[in-house]
């Protein structure tokens, strides 16, 4: 079995990717399974089910979604192989810009898109910066010059990248995807003993376990404090 | 790449390759009062508490620096794909039947037509030629690049892109005034004479505008004439991609004969996704799709030619009513016919 990540801003067009691409691998006959995580909600699950692919959700609800996608790995691997999958995708929503979801010898694809502003890509962290390929959306709705200038943006903050500018509405481009993302001779049984890309973002601090009030009598552990200058008060 | 991380300091990285720094930046970085130390020492001076709070991978960062300085070079070595003609090689229909023409040859300035109905497989067509399809896709043509097929660096380089595209439903969606988006995108293609060519642009979309705009005007308020004008300017003067796929350019607020004529003078290549008659015969040739593949190809005639010009004349009559329109004066359709 296959087994790729696929990350990326919030409705940057993760899922219309996933499925117009999975269109073109079920044509030549993959058999493809997706797990969906988000945070709170997600109906997308329904969608894969439309297309006739297995597919799983996990919700991190009050965890830090990264850190609930990475405890959960390894059992999602275990779940592709006993479907009998050959190719095995995750797909999570990329909260917040310190988000690192990818895998070392796991192949890592990253979802942005163009109406995101031209300095999203230097916001984006670990899973921007880390991943192997760039999928660029909504390349139909803005000027050939703003697609130029943001693919550029893209590449100057992560250079190895293979960046690929695919239409989730249409399809366009998803094919091609879908000839990168899928090798065949891969055989990925566990996830035990890999190592992340790069570290998550932590935290660990009273509200990290349910503390409600504020103020500093109530803050203890790994807390930060902005740095407003000095200043004087008017 | 001959650059030691071991030996070369900052300054003299920053010396030789001056992008460099700007790659720092870009990472977040903090490389100041460090520029005396080898890059490896300058790297091993930063805070941890920096690295650990701006998500740096020192290690990556080496690798993507090394990346980038690559990419740089080749931006201002590299010629861009220069496509005279792209060659078209049949593949099959959806019922698995193969393409009814022998090879079609395409040169660069010259206009050609793609029609045919919903889902008749235009879309796949010019995703073809985008990527420059080498019997993997699932037509199973062959687009074959001045004769050859693309390798497979040449096929993923984003900044080489062999295709830009013009639609009806693209919009600018930056926060910037005409002059400041031309001016970053000329940026980032790292052109010399920028306000050469930032004057150019801005004059011909003028040209092709109904109505005139200004360097200052913020381009979010350009009309839908004036967008489409300043972004087939834009792309006949500034994009590097030899072949320019549009679909339609709608009848207002564009010269749209002046417009193919300029992507043409830019020695581009124009593949055409259109319906409308006036355009359709302004092509040297079309291509008729049906059934997933290319029914027919037919050149323009002499006949239809002809054609054109009453087309035309049709067309300024509607043009100089909405005119008329505009600026609140009263229709009247026999003075408009004898007037055309």
């Amino acid at each position: 079995m296959d087994f790729i990540t696929i990350s990326g801003p919030p409705s940057s067009g993760k899922t219309s990717v996933i499925i117009k691409t999975i269109d073109n691998l079920i044509r030549r006959g993959v058999k493809v399974g997706v797990v969906k995580f988000d945070c709170l909600y997600t109906d997308d699950d329904i969608l894969y089910e439309k297309i006739g692919v297995p597919v799983k959700k996990g919700l991190s609800g009050s965890l830090c979604p990264d850190h609930y996608f990475i405890s959960n790995v390894e059992e999602v691997v275990q779940w592709g192989q006993a479907k009998g999958l050959d190719l095995l995708i995750t797909e999570s929503a990329g909260l917040c810009n310190r988000c690192s979801p990818y895998v070392k010898e796991i192949k890592a694809i990253c979802v942005i898109d163009n109406l995101s502003g031209i300095n999203t890509p230097k916001k984006i962290g670990p899973m921007l910066k880390s991943a192997d390929i760039v999928v660029i959306t909504k390349g139909d709705i803005v000027s050939q010059a703003e697609r130029e200038v943001f693919a550029m943006k893209v590449q100057s903050v992560n250079p190895k990248a293979t960046i690929m500018h695919i239409n989730g509405l249409n399809g366009q481009g998803a094919y091609e995807l879908s000839t990168l993302i899928y090798d065949e001779k891969a055989n990925i049984k566990t996830l035990e003993g890999s190592k992340l890309r790069f570290s998550m973002p932590s935290a660990l601090c009273s509200y990290c376990t349910g503390e409600t009030r504020i103020g500093k009598a109530h803050q203890l552990g790994n807390v930060r404090k902005i740095d407003l200058g000095n200043y004087n008060a008017n | 790449m001959q650059i030691n991380f071991k030996e070369l300091t900052i300054l003299e990285l920053f010396n030789n390759y001056p992008y460099a720094r700007d790659f720092f930046s870009e990472n977040f970085i903090p490389i100041e009062g460090l520029e005396h130390l080898t890059i490896d020492e300058a790297l091993e001076n930063i805070d941890e508490d920096i690295i650990e709070d701006r998500a740096i991978n020192i290690e990556v960062f080496k690798v993507h620096l090394l990346e980038y300085i690559e990419m740089m070079k080749s931006f201002y070595t590299d010629e861009a794909i220069e496509a005279h003609n792209i060659t078209i090689l049949p593949g099959f229909y959806k019922d698995g039947s193969k393409e009814n023409y022998d090879e079609l040859e395409i040169k660069s300035g010259e206009i050609i037509c793609i029609v045919g109905p919903t889902g008749s497989g235009k879309s796949r067509l010019l995703a073809d030629i985008e990527w420059a399809a080498n019997k993997d896709t699932p037509t199973k043509r062959t687009v074959l690049i001045n004769g050859k097929t693309l390798e497979t660096k040449e096929r993923f380089s984003a900044s080489n892109k062999l295709v830009a595209q013009l639609s009806q439903n693209m919009n600018f969606v930056m926060d910037l005034t005409v002059e400041e988006f031309l001016d970053l995108h000329a940026s980032s293609r790292l052109v010399e004479n920028k306000d050469d060519i930032i004057k150019n642009i801005f004059d011909k979309a003028n040209d092709l505008a109904g109505e005139t705009f200004k360097l200052d005007t913020p381009i979010t308020s350009l009309s839908g004439g004036q967008s489409r004008a300043l972004m087939i300017a834009d792309t006949a003067i500034l994009s590097k991609s030899p072949i320019v796929l549009i679909d339609e350019i709608e009848n207002a607020g564009i010269d749209r004969k002046k417009a193919l004529e300029l992507l043409v003078s830019e020695e581009k290549i124009v593949l055409m996704s259109t319906h409308d008659p006036i355009l359709a015969l302004m092509g040297d040739k079309r291509i008729i799709i049906n059934n997933g593949g290319i029914d027919k190809i037919v050149d323009t005639s002499d006949e239809e030619r002809n054609i054109l010009h009453k087309l035309e004349k049709l067309d300024k009559i509607m043009f100089n009513m909405r005119n008329k329109l505009r600026y609140g004066k009263k229709l009247e359709f026999e003075e408009e016919i004898e007037n055309a």
